[in-house]
């Protein structure tokens, strides 16, 4: 598979790869059947800042390095701010995809919604 | 260290010294009168000779082809099409390489009909079903001699002794078992058998089919009659030198590299198992080639797995759909009956004879490592997972499966 070297380096060296505990967000989006499977775990505080933000995934290289860097494009940010995160954008910050990973492991940006709206209903 | 043998190999120097004067010099064309075009006959001569002594089949037996697909197409158009005016039936298995399976389902197309017979957990078809599949029909059974994900083996010596009782066409696919096994056209008895060259350490871009006296076949390739008329072009003539000299080169070989590599294979697969948790064999344990295994690990994805393993300088290959150009997993682990989840965690090792240098524990060490690793990022390892209240919000559009 012809990836970028960002990609091989946050799929080699993957950036907040643990399961978080006492998040206060959790989305998991992807399907295990078709390969790969990515939750997102975030804590948001009380100005609505992801302070915290760590992400577990099954899946290719593709699907590992994205999620890893979300949690560098996300943290820090309000959540409403984190919601404009594309999956184009997190392509980008990786120098690009294959094409053929473009539409089937760039999940991450749908993980980060999942949490966020978990984190909405969680908190209403 | 290369152990991806069942996708290609390297070729090795005997053979490439051997094709060398066919590019310069040996230039002459096989077809020609001359001084030069008669080396170059007597060339191929040899080579069919080598291929034929290969397999215990006759010169005459012996076609030339582009490669293995080139082969299974050959064999399996040639057949069907010389005898559509006696039945319209075929009969294969749901584990066959893509050259045969598409090229089935191109005859489907064309109003063929086309029993799969399934295979068991082993890999394997039962003789039974194919009796059972049998119909007046019934014009050609192609079944492959050894799978190229499992490397399992099939019972084609009985499967062939059904064939001939019933007067029905046998082709074998022997591209991954040739060179690893004994391939005896007369043992197994067939009909036509497809053999590759670069699967042996002979060079890319040359096979052959053979084709037992008596047999007819349409061509593919019409043109200037070459290869008895079955199959026109001038010949590649340095591609069948090596391709003969590597066959020549197996068969001295072959009792030698299958203790060597079986035992390697055999440390492996009880390693393996022994060292990695929820990991297991896919495909028989006994009736398999001896330089293929496949594994399959719970929890993980198979790409990631390859590139880790690649990072620690080992090459080798998955079935799961990541890996794949059409993202769909592997239908031959599928047809194991095995979780959709599971074939994305497999890998398969393919040895080569040479791997001298190859150690077991160092390699099974890196390996359980990678498996450790991925598995800690996985959300499916030791994990209760609540599947009602994922969303799948992969490709709206063109997944086959969400």
């Amino acid at each position: 598979m012809d990836y970028s070297e960002k990609v091989m380096d946050h799929f080699a060296n993957p950036r907040n790869c643990r399961l978080m505990e006492d998040a206060n967000g959790v989305g998991t989006v992807g399907n295990p059947t078709c390969g790969d499977l990515m939750t997102i775990y975030i804590k948001v505080n009380d100005d609505e800042v992801i302070e915290d933000i760590s992400f577990q995934t099954f899946g290719c290289g593709a699907a590992i390095a994205t999620s890893s860097m979300i949690t560098e494009i996300a943290v820090g940010k309000t959540i409403d701010e984190a919601l404009q995160i594309s999956r184009n954008d997190v392509a980008e910050e990786l120098d690009g995809l294959p094409p053929i990973k473009m539409h089937c492991s760039n999940l991450a940006a749908d993980g980060l919604q999942a949490a966020i709206e978990n984190y909405k209903e969680n908190n209403q | 260290m290369y152990l991806d043998n069942s996708a290609t190999t390297q070729v090795s120097e005997e053979v490439f010294e051997e094709m060398k004067p066919f590019f310069t010099e040996e230039f002459g064309n096989p077809s020609t009168l001359y001084g030069i075009g008669r080396e170059s006959k007597k060339a191929l001569d040899l080579a069919r000779q080598r291929v034929a002594d290969a397999i215990n089949a006759k010169p005459e037996e012996i076609i030339f082809t582009s490669g293995g697909s080139e082969s299974d197409n050959l064999a399996i158009k040639g057949i069907t099409f010389k005898l559509s005016k006696k039945g319209k039936h075929i009969i294969t298995t749901n584990i066959e390489h893509p050259a045969v399976k598409n090229t089935l389902g191109f005859l489907e197309s064309l109003d063929f009909k086309v029993t799969y017979l399934p295979v068991n957990e082993d890999g394997i078809i039962s003789v039974e079903d194919l009796k059972e599949a049998i119909t007046d029909e019934t014009i050609l059974i192609t079944i492959m001699h050894a799978n190229n994900e499992l490397g399992t083996i099939q019972p084609i010596e009985e499967i062939g002794q059904i064939a001939r009782e019933k007067g029905i066409k046998f082709h074998t696919d022997a591209v991954q078992s040739f060179g690893k096994i004994e391939v005896d056209v007369e043992k197994l008895n067939v009909d036509l058998l497809s053999l590759s060259s670069h699967k042996i350490n002979g060079p890319k871009g040359v096979g052959a089919l053979y084709i037992k006296k008596g047999t007819r076949v349409v061509p593919l390739i019409h043109g200037g009659g070459q290869e008895k008329g079955i199959r026109s072009g001038t010949e590649n003539v340095p591609g069948i030198v090596g391709f003969g000299k590597a066959c020549q080169l197996a068969a001295e070989n072959l009792d030698a590299h299958y203790e060597k590599l079986s035992s390697i294979r055999d440390e492996l697969i009880e390693k393996v198992l022994n060292t990695i948790p929820e990991t297991y064999l896919n495909g028989s344990k006994e009736i398999r080639l001896p330089n293929l295994v496949n594994f399959r690990f719970k929890a993980i994805e198979g790409e990631s797995l390859i590139l880790l393993l690649d990072a620690k300088g080992y090459q080798a290959s998955t079935g799961s759909a990541c890996s794949s150009n059409t993202l769909e997993a592997s239908p031959v682990l599928t047809a194991l009956g095995l979780d959709p989840v599971d074939v994305h965690g497999s890998l398969r090792i393919s040895l080569a004879p040479e791997s001298d240098t190859f150690d077991v524990d160092e390699f099974v060490n890196v390996i359980a490592e990678s498996v450790k690793r991925l598995r800690q990022m996985s959300p499916l390892w030791n994990q209760e997972l609540d599947y009602d209240n994922i969303m799948c919000r992969k490709h709206e559009d063109n997944c086959r499966k969400c």
